[in-house]
């Protein structure tokens, strides 16, 4: 009891030695952390929920007990062999999309930047058709998509190194669009070029982006890499902060700024062109999340980037879910993220206010 | 008898035959000023003489076309970025940010060169900020939307930054630019107050001068009524040249400053013993 006591009595001295500033400043972060522990009750709920939906319909017990071992052997193949690697395919896609968007526009230090901007998508795009040209098996097709992806980064890095201008996140930025818009012009090339009845389907079903035929086999060699990416942002993440301010002050302010930007385009370039390798092109979730998770806890890196990554892998679980079911036939993914995406992105430009500049 | 060793540490931030300018092409040739720990800089000159280019050259953010920039006896160029900025602070020109950071976060990146490559702030980095935040009587601001201040208090959240930065050098590019009238005075009010404080401190102890009491400042204005107010050692350039650099009173009279903007300018003293200047137009 006295022990007690005397903790409460330290407790009460430190706070008000620390004065009130230093006690708000920790009610703020303890604020971030319970929507974050929040973002992830809510993720979980929404994979049981999406663990029970399709044509085959499981109710919440059914999936608990599958989940738990204790389930039928049919509950047991449509949730370990279909469902879950999809719903965990969804949620890794979303996270990463939105971890890449969050990093890009702080680093590019614009609200409207995607995770395309320095032409990974265009890149992996390209890489993909190719493979589906060419009569590839998938492997190999999403092998290209990442190698692609990974290319066309490369070189808007390389080109923008070779021109020494001042502005090297300018240089960059435009060098990204002339890169993908060039790869653009190769897929265009490739659709002509096409077999109009077998693989100009597969082509433009690619480039919307689904998680329709994702096995577990396609999931496991692209992991290794999403989290090679992941590592560097969650270890850079207030880092990132600074690199916001503009190259002079973040280097006034002692950051190797050409070091830790391309730390960070690497990691963000890596999770990206995993994930549509794995997914196709899926435009939207890297632009818009970000901006909501802005909206909830302020631009600070090390508070945004988890809400990103939960809020992203949440939206693209939901999204996925509407794709398989609202109809017969699959919904490409990047039609419902456009379809959603655009008006809400409207909504938010009418209504500005926190999160924008 | 630590005192000489701590002094040492911080010794000057000097230039050398300095050639600045973007490329091959020298905005300004030959500058050698320099400036110890506990003394005032106020670089004045007309707009494009090289003021800007100059800072950016003396924080190792341009490379020098010739010459050089010493810093404690040391060639800039063989610090790396961290050991510069664990010297020199920065205070830019009151920006409006890309994102709505909070007061606190802005001052907290004051400590990244003190932070390893994937540190966060921790306790001590936080009091460092809160109490950089409230020698300039603005802690009320930590918890506000630095985006959403007024331009005087966005320049005071940045000199508050390169407290939180612990150096001691500091150099402010312009820091009443763009503020009104009232702003200017606060601004440089606190400005002038960091630099007594220092005053007051060296008296009372003349042992122990740590780097945050005793900071070396560097500062460029537009006018030159403020290196009167501040009472500072003043440098003059024009066309990127160093006209004449010294105390205020040699430094700013009727002719040099006619000579540099390039108009009739007039220094006089005012019944309360003040000294200030003042233009004609022309006819």
């Amino acid at each position: 009891m006295s022990e007690l006591d005397h903790d409460m009595h330290i407790t009460e001295g430190e706070t008000q030695k620390s004065g009130t500033g230093l006690f708000s400043l920790l009610k703020d972060s303890i604020g971030s952390i319970s929507l974050t522990v929040l973002l992830m009750g809510l993720v979980v709920l929404l994979s049981l929920f999406a663990l029970m939906i399709g044509p085959f319909q499981l109710s919440f017990v059914d999936v608990v007990q599958t989940l738990l071992g204790q389930g039928s052997s049919a509950a047991e193949t449509v949730i370990f062999n279909i469902r879950l690697p999809r719903i965990f395919a969804a949620l890794m896609v979303g996270a990463a999309l939105a971890a890449a968007g969050a990093s890009y526009q702080a680093l590019f230090r614009n609200p409207l930047v995607s995770p395309d901007i320095l032409g990974v998508s265009a890149g992996a795009g390209l890489g993909a058709v190719l493979g589906i040209f060419l009569s590839l098996p998938v492997f190999a097709i999403q092998f290209f998509a990442f190698a692609g992806g990974m290319a066309a980064v490369l070189l808007v890095g390389l080109i923008a190194a070779v021109i020494r201008n001042a502005d090297q996140t300018l240089v960059l930025v435009l060098t990204g669009v002339v890169i993908g818009s060039l790869a653009g012009a190769a897929t265009s090339l490739l659709k002509v070029l096409a077999d109009p009845y077998d693989q100009l389907p597969a082509i433009t079903f690619w480039l919307l982006g689904s998680l329709a035929s994702v096995t577990k086999s396609d999931l496991l060699p692209l992991l290794p890499l999403v989290i090679a990416g992941f590592v560097p942002l969650i270890l850079l993440r207030w880092r990132v902060n600074v690199l916001s301010l503009g190259d002079d002050e973040a280097r006034s302010l002692g950051v190797n700024v050409v070091f830790v930007r391309g730390l960070v385009i690497i990691a963000a370039t890596l999770v990206t062109a995993s994930v549509t390798a794995l997914a196709g092109v899926i435009g939207w979730v890297g632009l818009v999340i970000p901006h909501i998770a802005r909206m909830l806890v302020g631009p600070e890196f090390v508070k945004l980037l988890p809400v990103s990554v939960l809020i992203g892998a949440g939206y693209l679980l939901m999204v996925d879910t509407l794709a398989r079911t609202i109809s017969v036939a699959e919904v490409p993914l990047g039609i419902l993220t456009a379809v959603i995406g655009a008006p809400f992105f409207i909504w938010l430009l009418a209504r500005g206010g926190r999160g924008w500049s | 008898m630590n005192a000489p060793g701590v002094i040492q540490v911080a010794d000057r931030l000097a230039t050398r035959d300095l050639a600045i300018g973007y490329g091959k092409v020298a905005i300004g040739e030959n500058i050698n000023v320099s400036v110890r720990p506990g003394q005032i800089l106020c670089l004045l000159g007309p707009n494009g003489c090289g003021k800007t280019t100059l800072f950016r050259t003396m924080l190792g953010l341009l490379a020098p076309l010739r010459g050089g920039v010493e810093l404690n006896g040391q060639p800039l160029k063989a610090l790396s970025r961290p050991e510069i900025a664990r010297q020199i602070a920065y205070v830019p020109q009151a920006h409006a940010p890309h994102f709505p950071y909070q007061v606190l976060d802005i001052v907290l990146m004051g400590r990244a060169a003190r932070l390893g490559l994937f540190a966060r702030p921790g306790e001590r980095d936080r009091v460092a900020a809160y109490s950089a935040l409230k020698r300039l009587g603005i802690e009320q601001l930590a918890f506000r939307d630095y985006s959403r201040l007024s331009g005087g208090q966005r320049q005071l959240v940045l000199i508050a930054r390169a407290l939180a930065q612990e150096t001691p050098f500091i150099i402010l590019d312009e820091p009443t630019a763009s503020l009104d009238f009232g702003n200017q005075a606060v601004v440089l009010g606190e400005i002038r107050k960091l630099f007594r404080n220092k005053d007051k401190r060296e008296v009372q102890v003349d042992l122990q001068i740590d780097a945050s009491s005793a900071q070396g400042i560097i500062l460029s204005t537009h006018d030159p009524d403020q290196a009167f107010l501040l009472g500072a050692d003043v440098a003059l350039m024009k066309d990127g040249a160093m006209v004449k650099a010294g105390p205020v009173a040699e430094t700013l009279t009727s002719e040099l400053l006619s000579h540099v903007y390039g108009v009739s300018i007039k220094v006089e003293e005012t019944s309360s013993g003040r000294r200030t200047c003042s233009f004609n137009l022309q006819e």
